[in-house]
């Protein structure tokens, strides 16, 4: 049995677990108001994970500068809010996706046309252009100090972004939905297939008169638009904007969640942040160093031991339940 | 003209400096990805490894200076044997991403750990008196101990270049990087050159990281800020080729102290964007072989 | 004489060795045409360039009546020209069935929709699962190819290239590895592909290409020996010589 979602005998109706997340994601709202903060933040990290689980799931193009998409986003939207005065959540939102759209366009265009080391090599160097501007542009970006006075007004002129966090929780979460949505009908149409086509045998892929680049190009491009738009919720969210959605750390970070929940199944990229930015804040306070130690620990098991992350345990207990039984 | 002249000396020196400390360090990492196809992004935790060696072994145990250098190399080269055999070894076969979560995963590690012990701030470099100073050569003054990081790196160098071309190891490893299958098929114990390379390879990294505790400093995030320096060098200059990286390390050296000298703000935005041409224009890097 | 794939003065060389030295090839419409050689004889670069994976140093490949030299590889797919691999190009995680939809999808011109969902696409699927069964792989369509027999797997890199609807198919060793268990089951899959297509196999295993060709072109050190009906090559005494006999080539 194929393991991956789509393909050609793939039954696409949404099953019935797959609403677990959001009766998960409503009843913390109602249940736990004091998190939402913290619950926001895991929304907004789903959506980014998402993003990256794309291209690096299901087309497997790997790279470490998915963070640029994501900090071009975010200081985007911080900069129309705090500079430009533009402060209607759906326009900045709007304008995060179209710098992502845009800038995953151009790179994409040019890097795909290289692989492995190169690529890789690439995507590390366009982030570093993006985090030298956006250091030294200090007018604009606030530099190191970061972007603050990011305004955002009510959304659709009702739900104003509270100090509770609870206008901010739910408008990352229908945002997430939609991304969701979205995210999951590519991967069960005939061009998801194609992208899993592209992962698994590139050659046999050309060999079947597929135009492989520009399948790649296009993807990449969505990617980059829907991490940009995940950039955007986390400046409005925090109100605040800094270097460190570009940096290394925050792009290795966002590698182990997804590697945590499981690459190339859409739940992992829910499942990964959950139980990461859930741990991270219960320990990682108290202990920085064990923190960051237990993180790079946990990646090298993953990678020598349960290659398919969390959800690659739970199928293999699965199995091995079903297999008693 | 003398005027004009000496800054662009003056440029040309630290480059040279900074372009060979570059080369020490990232020489291993373009060798051990020649040869075993394995993108070691933890390179650069190699290096710094050899800069804390040497801090930590002037300032707190009051060695010498060379053998803090020699200890740098020996070091971090012992270390990185018993990593290799434990667990870099199991991922030859293993995907690039793999490859890459695992490394990335020891460089977090290493991080930790090197906040824990040494806290955040850089590692001060207590140089002995004989290479403090000016040292007057051509008619000029410049500092001693960038003219010995160029004279010693170059000795290294020289070594470096003669081991691989006349010895047999060094046959071995420019057979191994041209056709791996083919140098296991006539019996090259391919294992042990990989782990005997690797060894030298970050030994290497170990004491260039402690030759250039000045000029790059020793924190505990370094192996994350350098990282793209050290693989800038390795894909323009081509993978698996000695000189290419030689030839690149000393652009991007000098290119980077032009850049930080006369448009400081623009930071090192230039060598960025000089590797997004380069790489686009050569895929394989200035030297390389493998597309 | 209905041309569907020819090649003219075609070479290539890598510096100094050349492993293709004018070489001038007629394929007709709906032949059955096998291209045979000593290792080394460079027939696999051959196809690799008729295929367009490696470009010529000089000579034209014209498909039917298009000049095809300079087009790449997915323009002479969508053109009509197949191929399969002699070691096993296939998506080894995913099912029989995706492997050979995806070849349909693009030949339909749907590989690119990213809103409705594959399962969707019923042509694409009754196309695929009646290709499988005739070549006997219907049971196997929601099998992952890793799980498959290596018989049944070269029996679906086949399968592939016929969901091209090719004009000019391309074999290269298809019973390659393959037990002779099995190797059966690929010999009636070949005698019975489409009349219309003009299929050239490349082969060692002799027998099959006595009992399959109509005409056989001999390669050696990348040049055109001899070329003619079974019976002619099969008295041809340089073509023993190659074969069987002293060595005239170092």
């Amino acid at each position: 049995m194929s393991r991956h979602a789509g393909g050609y005998n793939a039954d696409p109706r949404v099953r019935r677990i797959e609403w677990l997340p959001w009766i998960v994601a409503l009843a913390a709202f109602f249940l736990l108001p004091e998190y939402l903060s913290l619950g926001a933040r895991i929304l907004i990290y789903v959506l980014y994970a998402l993003s990256l689980d794309l291209i690096l799931g299901y087309a497997g193009i790997i790279t470490l500068g998915h963070s640029a998409y994501f900090g071009l986003g975010a200081y985007v939207a911080g900069i129309l809010a705090a500079k430009v005065g533009i402060t209607d959540p759906m326009i900045q939102l709007a304008a995060a996706a179209a710098a992502g759209a845009l800038l995953g366009l151009v790179t994409g265009a040019i890097i795909l046309r290289t692989r492995a080391l190169t690529l890789l090599m690439l995507t590390l160097a366009i982030t570093s252009v993006l985090l030298e501007i956006a250091n030294k542009a200090t007018p604009l970006t606030g530099g190191a100090d970061g972007l603050s006075g990011v305004v955002v007004a009510p959304v659709l002129g009702l739900f104003k972004f509270d100090i509770f966090g609870k206008t901010a929780y739910l408008y990352c979460l229908v945002v997430l939905l939609a991304g969701w949505w979205l995210v999951r009908r590519v991967i069960y149409s005939p061009f998801g297939t194609s992208l899993t086509g592209v992962r698994e045998n590139s050659l046999r892929m050309h060999a079947i008169g597929a135009p492989v680049y520009w399948r790649l190009v296009l993807v990449y491009t969505l990617s980059a638009t829907i991490a940009g738009v995940a950039g955007g919720l986390l400046t409005q969210t925090n109100q605040f904007v800094g270097l460190n959605v570009l940096s290394f750390e925050s792009a290795g970070e966002l590698l182990v969640m997804l590697i945590l929940g499981g690459v190339g199944r859409i739940y992992g990229a829910f499942v990964g942040p959950v139980a990461y930015l859930i741990a991270q804040d219960l320990l990682a306070k108290q202990f920085p160093e064990y923190w960051y130690f237990g993180i790079g620990t946990m990646l090298v098991l993953v990678v020598m031991f349960a290659r398919g992350g969390i959800l690659g345990i739970l199928d293999a207990a699965l199995a091995r339940l079903r297999r008693k039984a | 003209m003398q005027a004009f002249l000496a800054p662009l000396v003056s440029v040309a020196f630290h480059g040279a400096a900074l372009g060979m400390i570059l080369y020490v360090i990232s020489v291993g990492l373009s060798v051990t990805m020649g040869l075993m196809g394995f993108a070691n992004l933890a390179h650069g935790v190699f290096a710094m490894a050899g800069g804390y060696v040497l801090t930590t072994a002037i300032s707190r145990f009051g060695v010498p200076f060379p053998l803090a250098l020699a200890l740098a190399f020996v070091l971090v080269g012992a270390a990185s044997v018993i990593l290799e055999r434990l667990l870099y070894s199991r991922l030859y076969t293993a995907s690039d991403l793999e490859q890459v979560l695992f490394t990335i995963g020891l460089i977090f590690i290493a991080v930790a750990v090197a906040r824990f012990i040494y806290g955040t701030l850089q590692q001060p470099v207590a140089l002995p008196d004989y290479l403090k100073g000016q040292f007057s050569l051509l008619g000029r003054d410049f500092p001693t101990y960038r003219v010995f990081i160029i004279a010693f790196s170059a000795v290294m160098v020289g070594l470096l270049w003669f081991g691989v071309e006349r010895t047999r190891w060094g046959a071995m490893v420019r057979a191994a990087v041209d056709n791996r299958a083919m140098a296991q098929s006539v019996g090259i114990d391919t294992k042990r050159l990989f782990t005997l390379t690797f060894a030298l390879g970050s030994g290497l990294a170990g004491l260039g990281g402690g030759l250039g505790a000045e000029i790059i400093a020793i924190q505990p995030t370094y192996p994350f800020e350098n990282l793209v320096y050290f693989l800038v060098v390795v894909a323009v200059g081509g993978l698996g080729s000695l000189r290419g990286p030689f030839v690149a390390a000393l652009l991007i050296g000098v290119a980077d102290t032009a850049c930080k000298y006369w448009l400081p703000q623009f930071g090192a935005f230039p060598i960025y964007v000089a590797t997004i041409a380069i790489l686009l224009w050569r895929p394989a890097g200035l030297f390389g072989r493998r597309a | 004489m209905n041309l569907a794939l020819e090649t003219r003065a075609l070479c290539k060389s890598f510096g100094a060795l050349t492993v293709a030295d004018k070489i001038d090839f007629r394929l007709e419409a709906g032949a059955r045409h096998a291209l045979i050689g000593p290792n080394g004889a460079g027939k696999t670069t051959f196809v690799n360039m008729l295929t367009g994976v490696l470009a010529p140093s000089s000579g034209t490949i014209v498909l039917g009546r298009e000049d095809i030299t300079a087009l790449g590889q997915a323009k002479r797919v969508k053109r009509g020209l197949g191929r399969t691999f002699q070691i096993n190009a296939l998506f080894r995680r995913l099912s029989v069935l995706d492997n050979v939809a995806l070849g349909v999808a693009e030949r339909r011109g749907v590989g690119f929709r990213m809103l409705r969902p594959a399962s969707a696409h019923a042509e694409v699927r009754a196309e695929s699962m009646a290709l499988l069964a005739t070549l006997g792989l219907a049971e196997d369509a929601d099998q992952r190819i890793l799980d498959l027999p290596y018989g049944k797997q070269r029996l679906v890199e086949i399968a592939i290239a016929l969901g091209l609807k090719p004009s000019v198919l391309l074999l290269d060793e298809p019973a390659a590895g393959v037990p002779s268990l099995e190797s059966d089951r690929i010999l009636q899959v070949l005698d019975k592909l489409p009349k219309d297509i003009a299929i050239l196999i490349i082969e060692h295993d002799m027998d099959l290409v006595f009992r399959f060709a109509q005409r056989i072109t001999v390669l050696v050190q990348g040049e055109v020996l001899v070329e003619g009906t079974p019976e002619e090559i099969g008295r041809d005494k340089r073509v023993h010589q190659v074969y069987l006999g002293e060595q005239r080539y170092a």
